[in-house]
Order: structure tokens, then C-alpha cells, then sequence
């Protein structure tokens, strides 16, 4: 595939999931677990996606500067710092290692 | 109005966060063309920010894993659009606008209102402001990336990383979720020699789907967790 088939299919996926839900009878959300299910789905992709982001070389697995770097950022997401704030804090600190490294 | 000034609050906090996409975006390989095309017709950071992780990480050879991925993230956006489709009521074309701005924060902030007349006004004005926002601010953090250059000496592969934190944090409230993005991370890492990039996210999500159903680490004492869960419409991100 090329990026940009990627790109149309990917978006045209996300596109019809959203209409998807204008379409279907309202009924189906009051059973819980296709729900739980969904919002558990979002937790679990965005975990995996941060250890992969954070570990993974290819496919090798390697500690480097982004592992401080994203521990800068948990702490201060705890102090609910925003958003951009802490991307901008987790990549100053990675860039700062591998400076004096 | 209420829920037009909860709209600028939300609207423009989430904005900001487009220079990010668009920056990682183009030093994961993209082009300008295709960073602002993702903003305009995905228009779902998540998903997003997933196809971008997913590519950078194996390239065009991961585009299955990528499109998949980004569709499952999607899932959450049909469960916004049943909710708020009793509630905006609109006819064709309008409900496929409706449709393609049918996010997390226009939900939120929706939900947040307490009559029908402000639930549609917070809705079509979060949708507004963010779509025009995070497109602008889209291309400007594509400009800025295109102007970096050699990315990871910069630590814009860790700013990656904090962003899906970012949408993840707001989300661990509750032991069964934190107990699923923990299963989710090792079984990610764990498969991260053993197949190509962007299969070990996708398996990852079988633990939302094992413990989802089984409903294992529930919540106890509360009659049931609300069906949805859109992200605290004040809480940061997005």
C-alpha cells in the first residue's frame, strides 16, 4: 500500500464508524458491555501505543532518553500541566540526554 | 451562553495540541499534503496519532496494522454518535457533518449541558471551533517539522510518546481501565520482537476485549459505570 491509500482507507474507516452510530437504533447502547468493551478498546490501544513509542526500536526493544522523558511527562500530567506544556517538556528532556550522552 | 464558552474552553485547549500531531506527523514521513488530510477527514486525534506511530515505526508495510488501528480507536466515536444522535436530530447532509465532528470533546461538552437546546449548541460549537483549530494548527506544526528536520536528536520521538499519554491519563480513573492499559503495554512490549510493527498494538487490544467482557476488576458498590465516557470536558487534553 502506499501512505496515502494508508491515509484514505484509515480516514474513510473512522469517517463510517462515526456515521455508523447515526444509523443504528439508540437501543444498543443501553447494554453495557459493547460499551465497556469500546471504551476499554481506546485504554488498551493507547497503552500499548505508548510502550511501543517508548521502547521499541523497529522491532528491538531498547532504554534510551525517551524512557526519562515520558516519566517527566507522567509527572507532570499528574499535576495536570497541559497539554502542550508537557510534549513540549518530554521532548526537551530526551533531546537534553542524548545532548550530554 | 454556558455552552458556548465551555465550547472556547475545550475548543481551544484542544487546538493547541495540532501543532503536535502536525510536527510528528511530518517527521514520521508524511508529507504537508498528507499531515492536513488526516486533520480534515480523519479529524479524530487518536486515530490520528495512531496512523502516524504505526508508520513511523514500520512504514508503508504496516499500513494494515495502522488503518486497523485507527479504526478500532475509532469504535468510541460510534458510541458518541448514538448518544448524540437522538439529540441533534438532523437530516441528511447535516447529520454527516454531525457524523464527522462526533468527537470526544464535542460529546463531552454536549453531555455536560443540561437542556436539549444547549446540548446542540455546545455540540455544534466545539465541533466548529476544533475543526477549524486543529486543521490551522495542523499545518502550522507540519510547517514547524518540515523546518526541524532529523527528528529523534531532537526528542520528538519522546514527544510522541507523552501525546499518547496525554490522551491515555485522563482515562485511568478506575482500577479496571488502569489494569487494562498496564496488560496492555506488557503484551505490546512482549510481542514487539516476535512480529512486524504495529500487529503487537493490535493484539494488544484483546485485553480490552477479554476483560470487557468478562468484566473483570468492575467497579463495585455502584449500581453500573455510565455507558459512556467521553473525557472530563475541563480535564486537559483535549
Amino acid at each position: 500500500m502506499t501512505v496515502w491509500q494508508i491515509i484514505l482507507v484509515a480516514s474513510i474507516a473512522v469517517l463510517a464508524l462515526k456515521l455508523l452510530g447515526y444509523l443504528v437504533p439508540p437501543s444498543i447502547i443501553e447494554k453495557p458491555t459493547p460499551a465497556r468493551v469500546a471504551n476499554l478498546l481506546t485504554v488498551a490501544l493507547l497503552s500499548a501505543l505508548v510502550a511501543v513509542q517508548t521502547l521499541a526500536v523497529g522491532q528491538s526493544i531498547q532504554l534510551d532518553a525517551r524512557v526519562p522523558a515520558l516519566l517527566v511527562a507522567a509527572g507532570l500530567f499528574a499535576l495536570r500541566v497541559p497539554f502542550i506544556v508537557v510534549i513540549i517538556a518530554a521532548a526537551a528532556t530526551a533531546a537534553l540526554i542524548r545532548l550530554v550522552t | 451562553m454556558e455552552a458556548i464558552r465551555a465550547s472556547f474552553g475545550v475548543g481551544l485547549a484542544v487546538a493547541a495540541y495540532g501543532v503536535s500531531f502536525g510536527a510528528l506527523a511530518v517527521t514520521a514521513g508524511l508529507d504537508i499534503w498528507q499531515t492536513c488530510v488526516l486533520s480534515l477527514l480523519m479529524f479524530s486525534g487518536g486515530s490520528q496519532f495512531a496512523v502516524i506511530g504505526i508508520l513511523a515505526s514500520g512504514g508503508a508495510a504496516a499500513g494494515p496494522a495502522a488503518i486497523a488501528s485507527a479504526a478500532l480507536l475509532g469504535t468510541r466515536n460510534s458510541l458518541y454518535a448514538i448518544t448524540m444522535a437522538p439529540i441533534l436530530a438532523e437530516r441528511w447532509p447535516r447529520k454527516l457533518l454531525a457524523a464527522h465532528w462526533t468527537i470526544d470533546e464535542s460529546t463531552a461538552v454536549a453531555m455536560a449541558q443540561s437542556t436539549l437546546e444547549a446540548r446542540r449548541t455546545g455540540f455544534w460549537w466545539t465541533g466548529i471551533i476544533i475543526f477549524l483549530g486543529w486543521n490551522l494548527t495542523t499545518l502550522i506544526g507540519a510547517l514547524l517539522g518540515d523546518l526541524i528536520g532529523d527528528v529523534s536528536q531532537y526528542g520528538l520521538d519522546a514527544a510522541a510518546a507523552a501525546a499518547f499519554l496525554g490522551l491515555l491519563w485522563p482515562r485511568l480513573k478506575q482500577l479496571q481501565p488502569i489494569v487494562v492499559a498496564v496488560a496492555a503495554a506488557v503484551v505490546a512490549t512482549l510481542l514487539t520482537p516476535a512480529l512486524p510493527a504495529g500487529l503487537p498494538v493490535l493484539l494488544a487490544a484483546l485485553v480490552a476485549v477479554i476483560v470487557g467482557i468478562a468484566n473483570w476488576f468492575a467497579p463495585r458498590g455502584r449500581a453500573r459505570e455510565a455507558p459512556l465516557d467521553p473525557r472530563a470536558a475541563n480535564g486537559g487534553v483535549s
